[in-house]
Parts: C-alpha cells; structure tokens; sequence
C-alpha cells in the first residue's frame, strides 16, 4: 500500500464516523422532542416547538416547558453523563466490562444522599444531597482501584465492583432500618429505582453544574484514553500522567454520577451498554468512543423515559429498573463473550 | 566518562516494594551506539531500562543530553526517551498506523486524523523503515506475532527520540523476524540514536551490539565491546553456561553451549 493509500484511508474513516455523528444526533433531537411530546397530552412535533418558544396555548406552554422540559433536559444529560462515565472508565482500564453502576458508583452516591436525608442534615432540595452523593461516589471508585492495583485483570475489578456495591446497597439498607418515620423509608426505596418523573427545573439547577464539570474534565483527557491503549507504562513514557489521569478520571465520573444519582436514584446499566453499541460503528479507539457514547447513553436514556410513559401499567414503572432490566441481560451477553479472558483473568 | 557520553548514570539505586533491584549503577553511553543489555532472569534488566526512560523512581543522578532527567517535564522526557514495554500490548483493536502514529503524541499529535505533515513524514519513515506500510490500515488483533512487533517498534521509531529503549523487542519472534528487528535498530543507531535493547540471546547481542552491559543481582558486572564483555570469565560467573565463540564474516558469534 502506498503512502497515500494509509492516508486515504484515515480520511475515509473520518469521513464514516462524522456521518454516524450526524445520525446519532438527529436521533437525539428527534428522542428530546419525542419526550417533549409524549405524556399524558400527546403533543405533536410542531407543537411542542411552538410552544417552547412561546406559542401555542397557556396550557401547552405549562406542559412543555414547566413539566416535560426538566424531564427532557434530566434525561438528555444524565444519559450523555451516564454513557460518557462508562466509555472513560472503559478507557482507562482498558476493559469492555467497566461501567459506573457495575463498579458501585450510583449505589454508593445514593447512599451518600440516603445518608443525607436519613439524618434530617439538609432537606432534598438543597446542594448537600448531589455534594454528598459525589463524595461517596469518589470513595467507591477511588477504594475500587485502589483494591483493583494497576493494570489489574476483568475478574479482579468485578470482584471488587460487586463487594462496593453490596456493600452500598448493605449501608443504604441499614439507613432505611433505623429510619424511625415509615413515610421517609418509603420515598427513599422508590427514589433508589430512578426516576425523572415529576422533576422541575430546581432538579436541574441542582444537577447540571456538576454534571457539566464531570463531562468537561472527562472530554478534557480524551487523548490520553488512545496513549493508554499501549498500557500505563507506554501511556507514561509519551508523556501522559498516568496517576494525574486516574484521579481526574475519578473526579469526572464522581461528579457526574453523584450530581445525576442525586436528583434521579439510581440509574444503571447506561455507561456499560453505551460504548458497546458504538464500538461496531465507530471503532475500538476510546478516546472517539466518548462523545458518541454520551450521546448513545441520552438516547438510550430518552427512549427509556419515553417508555415508561408508554407501557401501560396500573402503576408507573421507574426508568431505572427498565435500563436494569435491559442492562442485565446485556451484561450477561458480555459475560458470554469476555468469558475467554475472564477465565484467563486477564484483560 | 566519556566527553561525548550522552546518556549518563551515577550511583543509580532502584527499590522496588522494600527489594534492592538495581544497586549503585554507572554508566556512560554515547549517542550513534547500539547497546545490548543482557543478564539472568531478575537481574534487573527491565527496572534499569525504566530507571533510564524516568519511568521508576530512582536515586543517584541520571543525564541525558547533559541534562538531569529529574528536571525534565513528562513530555520533555517523552520526546528524548522512545520506550517499548515487552510484549507489545495494545488493549483495543486499533488500525496499525493509528498506533504507529502514538509515536508523535509527545510531540502534541494527540489525534492521529490530525497530523501535521511533519508528523505524517515521521510516521510514514517509520511504517516504512519497518515494513509495516502494507497492512497500515488493518486492525492490531488481525496481524500476526511477528507483524505486530514490527508496529510496535515503528512506533517506537516515529517518535524520532534520540534514546530508543527496547525491552526484549525479538522475544517469541521467528529468527528471520529477529534479525530484521535488530537491523532496524541498527540502523537507528548508525542514524544517530542511542538504542539499548534488553535481550536474552547473547548470539544476536553479540553480532549486534557495540557495547554489551552485563547485568547480575542488580549489579552492572560487565561492560565493554562484546567479546570482553562476555568474556568467558563472565559467561561461567553470572550466566553459569560455556560458550562457543568464533567470527562469522568478521562478526562475533557466541553459541551458549553447556551449563557449568
């Protein structure tokens, strides 16, 4: 192959991946004004965007940007978040199976909120909440690796993510058993299943600033993901900070899944199914897989919501326990496929 | 030391977990030299090349260029020292060229759809001094062993750094595969580089090198043009094997032969 073969050929897949982008976010405008639209009043297309600029009747102008409108934002943010936390954390440990909620991050961040509201320390709607979820979602990820160790194999990460999370899922329990008022106990058990229903615009103030922070810091080390695919050691002798990356890694996905578990619960399964459904369109290289990722994770995340809303059911199904149900056996298909070097226990 | 000593070491002493690895360390290595650094399994041979390339804490001083290596930023150090781990890995199916290309991230090509032509140039000299052009655009997991060792030492060689540190760049390779790599480095030395490559096969080390570092518990015990280096003394102390050894077309040949 001649020079400028290899070189047409870089071009080409440019060319392939800019349209794929293309798609992916007409299927993400397309999903927002889906979610704008579908709920108990169907709107139509035209309508809702009338009505987001202000035409439209006072009703329907109440429906699309005071109820559906955080909703739809929650959701097109905390997906991106969700699926870009998975493709990072992907990327740095360079392991297909890694994702926030299979590593405890969402079930340590609720209960760092759990924790929260239990003690009567702040009430819901105050910055406590999303600040004491992303403290425990640091914890959980930054114990995780550090009982991982370096370069550590599929089996060892999933070990540890499993003990996290029950270990979680164990502390949030206990709150909820020495909680002395029914009521509260109730909320929080249906708040841990996820859900963007009923969120108003204070959700999003209180949500977003961090969510933003964790996707900046995240798409800021994007490079350094694709120098990582050589392994830390010849990360490093190109000059990438390999414990600097780690940390900031940590941050990201802390802020985003901790800002996000604390307005919504638990939603899971997003980050880890996300990069998947772009490695075959996009390519294995992880530092492109981050953007399609997030818009992948609101897609899926929209389309979930919008379902919730759909199925008929005597009583409303949580978005998080729809992802689960989905993710689950995703996982398992991975499972399937990774089990060559699971049993290796290498990655 | 030599005036023209590129790459120097001075009572260099690596601890790795508590464990002496490498123990008061000197040396001095030109620039335009190919350096084969050889010794037991554990002798240190890998935590040496690290230490050199700043990947290792290390105390005693290290200079490159006539400039400490502890003053140097991470990316200073990056476009001085190219580094190649053993074993070649590469943990996602990524296209050759684009891991070919990695090879000028310390010059800031970050993205390899991005290059500068300067960048492209460095790249494509590299695919071609290593044969790698052919299969540029296919993925990593689709080559074979020996195909994908020679796209991890272009990327080595694209990253034009005046140290090239190989760790084992032959091993698991077919003889053919392993002459073609140690002439690449070769001519990377005669082009002006200082390469030091960690291997086990004292027979391509000799034929090789200029100069053979002989490394044992963590101790530099021999150095020196390759017959003094392996001297039989040595060959009988650290490796505790005898040798055969001739000349073959006017190189060094040494066979290892029996065990002591």
């Amino acid at each position: 192959m001649s020079n400028q073969n290899v070189m047409a050929t870089v071009d080409a897949a440019s060319r392939w991946r800019a349209g794929v982008m293309s798609a992916l976010v007409a299927l993400v405008v397309l999903l927002l004004l889906a979610s704008l639209g579908i709920g108990p009043v169907r709107l139509s297309p035209l309508t809702v965007v009338d009505a987001l600029f202000g035409g439209g009747s006072d009703v329907q102008q109440v429906i699309v940007r005071e109820i559906r409108l955080p909703r739809t934002i929650l959701g097109f943010a905390i997906g991106a978040m969700l699926g870009l936390s998975g493709a990072a954390l992907q990327g740095l440990l360079r392991n297909p199976l890694a994702s926030p909620s299979l590593f405890g991050a969402p079930q340590s961040a609720a209960f760092g909120a759990v924790l929260i509201i239990a003690l009567g320390i702040a009430d819901v709607r105050s910055y406590a909440l999303p600040v004491a979820a992303i403290m425990a979602a640091f914890a959980s990820v930054f114990v995780l690796l550090a009982i991982a160790g370096r370069n550590a194999g599929l089996l060892i990460l999933i070990l540890a993510g499993l003990a996290i999370s029950s270990l979680a899922g164990a502390a949030t329990a206990l709150v909820m058993n020495l909680s002395s008022n029914p009521f509260a106990v109730l909320e929080i058990a249906f708040w841990l299943l996820g859900s963007l229903e009923d969120r108003s615009f204070h959700h999003v103030i209180l949500a977003l600033p961090f969510i933003v922070a964790g996707a900046a810091i995240l798409l800021s080390q994007r490079n350094a993901f694709r120098a990582l695919s050589l392994g830390e050691e010849a990360a490093q002798s190109l000059g990438v900070d390999v414990a600097r990356l780690r940390l900031l890694v940590i941050s990201g996905v802390a802020l985003g899944v901790g800002g996000a578990v604390a307005v919504t619960g638990t939603i899971g399964f997003i980050g880890l199914v996300a990069p998947h459904l772009m490695r075959p369109l996009i390519g294995h290289d992880p530092a492109r897989l981050l953007v399609p990722s997030a818009l992948t994770g609101s897609a899926l995340l929209l389309s979930a919501d919008i379902a919730v809303r759909i199925i008929p059911s005597t009583s409303d199904i949580k978005v998080g326990v729809l992802t689960s149900i989905i993710g689950v056996p995703f996982f398992l298909y991975l499972i399937k496929r990774e089990r060559r070097a699971l049993a290796g226990g290498v990655a | 030391m030599t005036v023209s000593a590129f790459l120097t070491a001075h009572s260099v002493n690596v601890k790795l977990s508590g464990r002496a690895v490498l123990k008061d360390i000197s040396l001095a290595l030109s620039a335009g030299h190919l350096v084969a650094l050889v010794g037991p399994n554990g002798a240190g041979k890998t935590t040496l090349l690290r230490a050199l390339a700043g990947l290792v804490a290390s105390d005693g001083a290290i200079n490159v260029e006539g400039e400490a290596l502890s003053s140097l930023t991470l990316r200073e150090r990056a476009r001085r020292f190219a580094y190649l781990p053993q074993g070649h890995i590469v943990h996602w199916p990524l296209p050759a060229r684009d891991i070919v290309a990695l090879g000028r991230y310390p010059h800031g090509a970050t993205d390899p759809a991005r290059l500068t032509p300067r960048d492209t140039e460095a790249v494509l000299r590299a695919m071609r001094l290593t044969d790698v052009m052919e299969f540029g655009a296919r993925r990593i997991t689709e080559l074979s062993g020996g195909e994908r060792s020679r796209v991890a030492l272009a990327r080595v060689l694209a990253v034009e750094a005046p140290v090239i540190l190989a760790d084992e760049p032959t091993a698991s390779l077919d003889p053919r595969h392993q002459i073609d790599v140690m002439k690449t480095l070769r001519h990377a030395a005669d082009e002006g580089a200082l390469v030091m490559v960690v291997t086990h096969d004292l027979g391509l080390a000799a034929r090789f090198a200029d100069t053979i570092l002989v490394l044992s518990d963590g101790r530099l015990v021999s150095q020196g043009a390759p017959m003094e280096a392996l001297s039989e003394q040595i060959m009988g102390d650290v490796f505790r094997i005898s040798a055969y050894r001739a000349e073959f077309q006017r190189e060094a040949v040494i066979v290892p032969w029996a065990e002591i």
